[in-house]
């Protein structure tokens, strides 16, 4: 009842302020929504710049771990990759640190990148604080599968298949709790090229991420490659009638559904990049978690183009980005 | 040594013991072995958040026990431009301002968030968008009519009633007094859970609660000091103060009232109820009641009248304009506990005079009635303003 009784005042209020008006008085500013908005009404985006993430956003996007490669008696490629687990803070978005686990310090892991057929063998040692492993996608055996041979704080091991079939894929860890240990960035691309090469093209990942800072089981901040805005403060040079090929990898938690749109054009989509011929061309394409693409896309005039996720939301949270389309890269 | 100096010395030690021990804490790093690593945790409460167009500026209170850094700004769920001043690390017991340039939506609920550099969120929800309220002649026409139609005019309509009380015999006038003290119990309670329910929000380290206690009590004990001697002589003089003990009780409440109705209409918490006004008036009526019940039985000149009038309801219209122009939830919950605290006096005033008046006998069928009839009075004219 008390309560009810100030919460009435605070309803009544207004209708006094109303009686005011009536008797000559008149409250400033109850009629805010002018046709000439006396300030500048700002924009979406951070303030500030990020300088610790562990990554550059730009270098990362164009760098491929092709690992070291040798000859297997056999004749076969054998690409050999060093992964370490490591706990490390990195910089989200601009003065906003997330307490991370990483695969070599960095989030995404490096982009690893294999051609159908190699033997690719990963070393892996985990210098975290929490058991960890490496499950990548793609067809192995199942001691293989980074699921049951879970690697403790200090311990190693031998991760060992053939690279099949060609396409997007991914690698993250499968610890328990499995939301917890991708959600805090133990993720990466894995890239199988198929025998013939593709065409000649500008080559770039994106691994689509977000990041619960508060822990509360809901994003805070999204990104292309875990930097917010990176993109868009620093826009990615593309130049004119180049093809440009983009492997896109969803990591995304607590969200269902991601996406990718690009402005002022249509792209060819190869489903998880398993495919020679294209699938789809649209301009908006639909992830789930895990899921990934491989899209290719030219642009034919020059100029500013936006590309960001359809989800509104992820795209004023951090998710987007430009490409600066020039007639010739300096 | 003189023995005064020995009690001196003798008291001090304890606290220059302390001193040391504190200073071993401070410097040895006892304090990072005691918190194990962990982070430390950053609090930030919103303390007022108004609007101009396209513009939110918030008030923030570090009432942590660490300092935070304002990393980020978002507005329903968006990263927003923003400028935070004095600076964005804000230390204990601290205070920044943050400017968010926002196209925010007259009639509209919107959320802020601010990150902090460890990634922590504190969000503010503005229920009602509307632009604050510029200082000016229009505000405070605006705040005074609110303050003259919550507060001065139902008390001004109830002191009406004084005519009509002198021809009532002493019986019937305990029982007034009886139902002005019922009223007095029903505002008391309502200020103290308004005041407990705004101490929540009040930033942890000025530790909202206490001062509730601090607040109510002191100014019980503060009054009861204060008027000890004008309450101790005995009839016209003695009824006198309590009516006017009666109208600085009821007040201060009202001024706690105001602040809330102004903090409300000018933060954009208010929604409309027109018809609200006319049982909210009947509510309030009762208090001017109350305030004559004790001098009934005397003659009151109409300046006296309107000096009791202007002491219960005019500070609705100061509360009114403070409320307007600089609400915070500490000073809120001070001003509403300090209302508890002159209330429960008041009633503790109204037994006194009512015990010497019947030799201690205090409850009779129409006191306890009054007591009751005062609660039920308030509970029924509240359903009005309820609705």
């Amino acid at each position: 009842m008390a309560l009810n009784r100030r919460e009435a005042i605070k309803r009544s209020a207004l209708s006094v302020a109303g009686l005011a008006a009536v008797g000559g008085a008149q409250v400033r500013g109850s009629n805010v929504q002018s046709s000439h908005p006396s300030h500048d009404p700002g924009i979406a985006g951070a303030v500030g710049e990020v300088t610790d993430a562990g990554i550059d956003p730009h270098a990362f996007l164009e760098t491929f771990d092709h690992g070291a490669v040798s000859r297997s008696p056999s004749d076969q490629v054998v690409r050999a990759f060093e992964i370490h687990a490591i706990d490390r803070e990195i910089e989200v978005a601009p003065g906003v640190f997330y307490p991370a686990w990483t695969y070599n310090g960095q989030v995404p892991g490096p982009t690893l990148r294999a051609t159908e057929g190699d033997l690719v063998r990963v070393n892996f040692t985990n210098l975290g604080t929490h058991p960890h492993t490496i499950h990548f996608h793609g067809i192995h055996a199942a001691r293989m599968d980074g699921v049951f041979e879970v690697v403790g704080p200090g311990q190693s091991f031998v991760y060992e298949f053939t690279a099949r079939p060609f396409g997007v894929h991914l690698y993250h860890c499968h610890s328990v709790p499995l939301k917890k240990h991708i959600a805090k960035g133990l993720y990466g691309a894995f890239i199988v090229d198929p025998r013939s090469a593709r065409p000649a093209a500008r080559e770039m990942v994106m691994v689509l991420n977000g990041f619960d800072t508060n822990f509360d089981s809901e994003n805070e901040v999204y990104a292309a490659n875990t930097v917010a805005f990176a993109y868009q403060r620093k826009p990615i040079t593309v130049r004119r009638g180049e093809l440009q090929r983009l492997y896109l990898v969803n990591v995304l938690e607590f969200d269902l559904v991601n996406s990718m749109h690009l402005h002022g054009n249509f792209f060819h989509v190869y489903r998880t990049g398993t495919a020679l011929q294209p699938h789809d061309y649209t301009d908006t394409l639909m992830m789930c978690q895990g899921e990934r693409h491989m899209i290719e896309f030219t642009y034919d005039d020059p100029g500013m183009f936006m590309f960001h996720a359809h989800q509104s939301e992820f795209t004023e949270l951090g998710w987007m980005g430009m490409f600066n389309v020039v007639e010739a890269v300096a | 040594m003189s023995s005064p100096v020995r009690a001196w010395l003798l008291g001090l030690l304890p606290v220059a013991l302390l001193a040391l021990l504190a200073a071993v804490v401070v410097t040895t790093g006892l304090e990072d072995f005691l918190r194990r690593g962990v982070p430390p945790v950053e609090v930030l409460t919103f303390d007022r958040v108004t609007l101009a167009p396209n513009a939110i500026r918030a008030e923030l209170v570090n009432g942590g026990p660490n300092p935070a850094t304002v990393a980020q700004v978002m507005v329903d769920e968006a990263f927003w431009t923003f400028t935070v001043t004095p600076a964005s690390e804000v230390g204990r017991l601290g205070r920044a301002t943050v400017e968010i340039p926002y196209p925010w939506v007259r009639g509209e609920a919107h959320e802020i968030k601010v990150l902090t550099s460890s990634g922590l969120t504190f969000s503010h929800t503005i229920e009602v968008a509307a632009e604050t309220p510029q200082l000016g002649l229009p505000f405070f026409a605006a705040f005074t009519a609110i303050g003259l139609y919550v507060g001065v005019i139902p008390v001004a309509v109830g002191l009406l009633w004084f005519p009509f009380l002198r021809y009532l015999e002493r019986r019937w006038i305990h029982f007034a007094l009886a139902l002005t003290a019922g009223l007095l119990v029903f505002l008391g309670v309502d200020a103290l859970h308004e005041a407990l329910e705004t101490a929540g929000r009040v930033a942890g380290a000025f530790q909202g609660t206490a001062v509730v206690l601090v607040g109510a009590l002191g100014t019980l004990l503060g009054l009861q000091v204060a008027s000890r001697r004008r309450l101790g002589v005995e009839g016209v003089e003695r009824r006198r103060a309590v009516a006017y003990l009666i109208a600085l009780g009821i007040g201060l409440h009202n001024l706690g009232e105001g602040l809330a109705i102004g903090a409300a209409y000018s933060l954009g918490e208010a929604t409309l109820g027109a018809f609200l006004i006319v049982g909210f008036m009947l509510h309030n009526a009762t208090e001017g009641l109350g305030i004559v019940a004790p001098i009934a039985q005397d003659r009151a000149s109409i300046p006296t009248l309107v000096r009791l009038g202007l002491l219960a309801g005019g500070p609705t219209v100061i509360g009114a304009w403070v409320g307007g122009l600089a609400y915070s939830p500490l000073y809120a919950t001070l001003f509403l506990s300090v209302g508890v605290g002159a209330i429960a006096q008041v009633v503790f005033a109204l037994h006194r005079m009512v015990a010497q008046e019947t030799d201690g006998a205090v409850w009779t069928p129409y006191t306890a009635g009054g007591v009751l009839a005062g609660l039920l009075v308030m509970y029924a004219t509240g359903l009005l303003v309820a609705a």
